[in-house]
């Protein structure tokens, strides 16, 4: 997510505040294990790794980065170069639910500018950003591979096909 | 010509993930079979079958093993490419979610062909997150049954797949992107040669296989390679999923022998555009393929008519366009996506495409400018065949085949500052954009 990514890209909250440890869970840790035994590397563990300190912290913050650098053995700069590229990993909090509305070309010719518009407008939102109460994020995101049942709109993990207007104005208010 | 149930006979089963629906239907059948051929008779049926990828290149499968090195010192690898992420492409995706053992059992077969016992990922896209754990809780089901694991049926086979989650990158659907990705790097794609499938994955050789492309091998070895090429023509053969989407009245994914023509597969099984409208134009391989015009589209499916039209099949996501879309918002659309997943390495592709967007979105708003149909070929002249993927051909191939044929529409723009009155703008041109 691009338009997630911090302003500037120096600035100083991008450093890890020494004062904030961060360590995994126990059963993140378990997680952890297992995943090194999957792969021959110790590198090539970072995405799976990235994925599930994401999981545990909802995005990856700069003292994660230093965190998922010492447990494989890799500089915070490479890890940063990883979060960066991938629109996945998040760089700043997201909120609760993030509002995902594809907008490539079949989603497009379907209305799905419609949607983003009205969910910008309904929630106050800047694309992108999230609602002060921290409970919804709205982006528009590139094909999602499901252009049959165009619209698109994907709620953190699930997929919502077919969608209109109407429909995403009753799925909001069950979505606390 | 009817629609066929091979790629898709499972999936309108009930429960048709589990193990048990899969063997009811005769599944894990090809890979007992083929665990007691030699590795090169699969191979070699495979190459006579003619199946060749159904990931977008169309390279032929079995002359791709063939160039795996017998007893290459570092571990061979097959990767599963499910990184299905080209708009207008979701035909793996059904087959992930509704038929995993299908491709598993293709992957069993493929890992016996290439090598002893290689090490093998399925690189699933990290939106597909209900399909991750369909894939796991089907490995779960076959290493439980013996399918994965030590000794596979006592052939002395060991195989076991992970599954390793992409985090949104276009370009790791590319093979050696895709390669960079499973070894923890940005995804951004490698010089060829060396190819893949001499030094791949952790510099060992590596096979990188569409999953549609895996489905189809447990067909060949259960049924012959003669049975996979009475579908289709001579060396585009096979059954195959074709996706159809945008202003479309039925849009979905459709199985039939490969070569229908578009003009059957849009008009009669899909139902046509919209009552009111006329068809404009089909991308008929995904966002990358060149489109064509109504009067192009009498062609067969496949991989080599459609090449000879200056176009391709590509993954086979076919967008049908009506009368109601702006050529050049749409071509606006695709090209920022290609901006978008652009990885950054070449410099061709990383700057054209973003000026490719912003010309296009010029001559949306009304400031386009009389050079500006000549200045997008010119650029699109310098993108093409100037970086290391395919990414930069591809982003090309919607704005050069636009230009070309549907000049007259640019130059309205560009004259008249707005749309063609027949067509409507899909987005608002005020709204906030966010920033790439």
């Amino acid at each position: 997510m691009a338009d997630l990514q911090p302003d500037n890209p120096y600035a100083p909250d991008r450093f890890p505040d020494p004062n904030k440890h961060v360590d995994f869970p126990l059963d993140a840790k378990q997680k952890f294990e297992s995943i090194l035994t999957r792969y021959p590397t110790r590198e090539a563990a970072l995405l799976p790794t990235l994925h599930l300190a994401q999981e545990v912290w909802g995005w990856i913050s700069p003292e994660v980065v230093h965190y998922v650098g010492s447990l494989l053995d890799l500089s915070p700069a490479t890890v940063f170069g990883v979060v960066s590229f991938y629109n996945m990993y998040y760089q700043k909090p997201v909120g609760r639910y993030h509002l995902q509305v594809c907008t490539n070309l079949s989603c497009m010719v379907n209305r799905a500018y419609d949607i983003y518009d009205h969910l910008c407008e309904k929630l106050d939102v800047e694309p992108g950003h999230t609602t002060p109460d921290g409970r919804y994020t709205v982006s528009e995101v590139e094909c999602l591979g499901s252009c049959g049942t165009a619209p698109v709109v994907q709620i953190n993990n699930d997929y919502h096909e077919n969608m209109n207007i109407e429909k995403m104005d009753q799925l909001l208010p069950r979505l606390k | 010509m009817d629609p066929i149930k091979i790629l898709t006979a499972n999936i309108d089963k009930p429960n048709s993930t589990s193990i048990e629906v899969y063997i009811d239907g005769g599944g894990y059948k090809a890979a007992e079979k083929a665990l007691k051929m030699k590795p090169d008779e699969i191979t070699q049926m495979v190459k006579d079958s003619e199946l060749r990828g159904r990931g977008g290149a169309g390279f032929p499968t079995g002359a791709k093993w063939g160039f795996v090195p017998k007893n290459a010192p570092k571990p061979t690898y097959l990767l599963c490419n499910a990184d299905e992420s080209e708009p207008g492409t979701f035909k793996d995706r059904v087959l992930i979610e509704k038929d995993p053992h299908l491709m598993i059992e293709g992957m069993i077969i493929t890992g016996f062909a290439i090598a002893s016992n290689p090490m093998a990922y399925i690189y699933i896209r990290g939106e597909f997150y209900y399909g991750a754990t369909v894939l796991e809780k089907a490995l779960a089901e076959a290493r439980q049954r013996g399918f994965l694991g030590k000794n596979i049926f006592g052939s002395g086979f060991d195989f076991d797949i992970t599954v390793a989650r992409g985090a949104g990158a276009y370009i790791c659907g590319e093979e050696t992107g895709l390669i960079e990705s499973i070894e923890g790097h940005r995804g951004q794609p490698r010089v060829k040669p060396p190819f893949p499938a001499v030094i791949g994955a952790f510099g060992g050789p590596t096979v990188v296989q569409n999953v549609e492309t895996l489905a189809c091998v447990p067909l060949i070895i259960n049924n012959g390679a003669e049975w996979f090429k009475s579908f289709g023509s001579p060396k585009n053969t096979g059954p195959k999923l074709y996706c159809v989407s945008g202003t479309v009245k039925k849009p979905g994914v459709y199985e039939f022998p490969m070569g229908i023509t578009i003009k059957e597969l849009v008009f009669e099984h899909c139902g046509g555009v919209p009552d009111g409208r006329k068809l404009k134009a089909v991308i008929p391989g995904g966002a990358s393929a060149p489109m064509l015009t109504p009067d192009e589209i009498d062609i067969p499916l496949n991989f080599d008519a459609l090449m000879k039209a200056g176009s391709m099949l590509g993954s086979a996501g076919i967008i049908v366009l009506d009368d109601s879309v702006c050529i050049v918002d749409a071509v606006w659309r695709l090209s920022k996506f290609f901006a978008h997943e652009s990885c950054g390495q070449c410099t061709p592709c990383r700057e054209g495409t973003h000026w490719l967007e912003s010309i296009l979105d010029r001559l949306e708003r009304g400031g386009g400018r009389p050079e500006d149909a000549d200045l997008l070929l010119d650029m699109s002249d310098n993108i093409g065949g100037k970086s290391l993927c395919a990414l930069g051909d591809a982003a090309i191939g919607p704005v050069i085949s636009s230009v070309k044929k549907f000049r007259s529409e640019y130059m309205h723009h560009i004259e008249q500052k707005s749309c063609l009155p027949e067509t409507r703008r899909y987005r608002r041109l005020d709204a906030p954009v966010a920033a790439h």
